[in-house]
């Protein structure tokens, strides 16, 4: 037994096959956050390589002109943009709007908030951030 | 007599004991005497009709009575036989064997509450969070006090809150809820969910006290409007709607 509450743990809340895209979206929210967080210490640090003069502000930019940094990069715009867009659609849904009415429930009881406008702006926040991606991609390795 | 030996030719062609089957695999544990838990496994028959709990009440009576399994209602009413069937929350009697398109159905306690035996979970927190937040209505009068005798409400103010209304306690919300896989502070989505459906009662006044006290570090905030809660809800409750609408009321975008 993990525990004797029998709680699910990290596996079960990050399990993103059982609740339909919502809980794909929830997943991909925390992960773009949490990778935002990182990028933005270690873009600090990185930055902070300027105060050894441009020697060495250009040594560390040339980590971003490899192959590996520039998908590194461009998983960071993908993460940037699906975020964002996703943000902006969790904000929404949290003050209420667009979660549907109340209303008295028929079987089989699908639920008003798990509607197409919330799917609709969770598949668009993927294609987005898919789209940016192979922009970035492309930018990046057709230089 | 013809119309007779036709019937009678009818039931024969009928089978008496299903040919299908599947294999029942069940949790089995005891806290008070396992030092872990084990699966047994049963062949049981089943038509396109029998439900999950059919298939284990089976099992208790052709094979093992030993099996802990909690039920009353049987259709979907008391709220009693939530577990996990196949990976998911659900209720055993609301559940057909049928509809879950798999030849092996594997039960199992719910998630997120402590295990008494087997199957069965206490409900001891569940409880605790639904009175939290004060599931009665709120004002200063009552009905014997008023002339009508009872608060009168439009079919329109009835429709505000009776979907919520319909929650049976079953708990499977809290047990597909992402943040209580991980908290075990957080109120959960059923108790929300009934705050909701108070705040949202034109006959209730006890809007600022129940929204008080769900505004804590581990009340509503904790919800990230995952949704889970309201796919697996077996009454069309749909907590994760109320709990936004109720957010709405905090972060000032209701009144
Ligand atoms: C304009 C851009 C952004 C918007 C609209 C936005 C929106 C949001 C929203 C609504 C949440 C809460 C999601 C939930 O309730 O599950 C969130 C979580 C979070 N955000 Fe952002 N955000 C943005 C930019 C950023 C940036 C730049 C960072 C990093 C520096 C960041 C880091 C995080 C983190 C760490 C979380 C918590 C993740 C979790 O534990 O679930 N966000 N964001
Ligand atoms: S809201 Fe639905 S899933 Fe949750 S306890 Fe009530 S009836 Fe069960
Ligand atoms: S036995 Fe009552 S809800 Fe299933």
């Amino acid at each position: 037994m993990t525990n004797d509450e029998n709680k699910e743990g990290i596996g079960g809340m990050a399990n993103p096959r059982r609740y339909g895209i919502e809980r794909v979206a929830y997943l991909l929210m925390r992960l773009s956050g949490l990778g935002l967080l990182a990028y933005f210490v270690a873009h600090i640090y990185e930055t902070s390589n300027i105060l050894r003069g441009q020697v060495g502000w250009n040594e560390f930019l040339e980590l971003t002109q490899t192959t590996g940094g520039h998908i590194f990069l461009a998983i960071v715009i993908g993460m940037c943009v699906f975020h964002t867009v996703n943000g902006v659609r969790v904000m929404l849904g949290h003050g209420g709007v667009g979660v549907g009415k109340p209303a008295r429930p028929d079987y089989p009881y699908d639920p008003a908030s798990q509607n197409y406008r919330h799917k609709i702006g969770i598949y668009s926040a993927i294609v987005l951030a898919a789209v940016a991606m192979m922009y970035g991609l492309a930018v990046m390795f057709g230089e | 007599m013809a119309l007779v030996s036709h019937i009678a030719e009818e039931q024969v062609s009928t089978p008496v004991s299903s040919s299908k089957s599947i294999t029942l695999k069940i949790f089995r544990y005891n806290p008070e005497h396992d030092d872990s838990s084990k699966f047994m496994e049963f062949t049981v028959p089943y038509e396109k009709w029998t439900t999950v709990l059919e298939a284990i009440l089976e099992v208790k009576k052709h094979f093992d009575h030993s099996v802990a399994v909690r039920y009353s209602c049987r259709q979907a009413t008391c709220g009693s036989c939530g577990m996990m069937i196949n990976g998911k929350p659900r209720l055993a009697c609301f559940t057909k064997i049928s509809e879950l398109d798999s030849n092996v159905v594997t039960v199992e306690p719910m998630n997120n509450f402590p295990i008494i035996r087997d199957l069965a979970v206490k409900f001891e927190r569940l409880f605790d969070t639904h009175q939290k937040i004060k599931p009665y209505l709120i004002r200063d009068d009552t009905e014997l006090e008023t002339d009508e005798r009872e608060f009168l409400q439009t079919p329109e103010e009835v429709e505000q809150y009776i979907q919520f209304a319909n929650c049976i306690k079953c708990g499977l919300c809290n047990s597909a809820c992402p943040t209580m896989a991980t908290d075990s502070s957080f109120v959960g989505p059923q108790a929300l969910a009934q705050a909701y459906r108070y705040v949202a009662d034109s006959r209730d006044k006890g809007k600022d006290s129940r929204l008080k006290i769900i505004d804590e570090s581990h009340g509503i905030w904790r919800c990230h409007f995952a949704g889970s809660c309201s796919q697996v809800c077996p009454k069309g409750v749909d907590p994760a709607m109320g709990i936004q609408l109720l957010r709405g009321y905090l972060l000032g975008f209701r009144s």
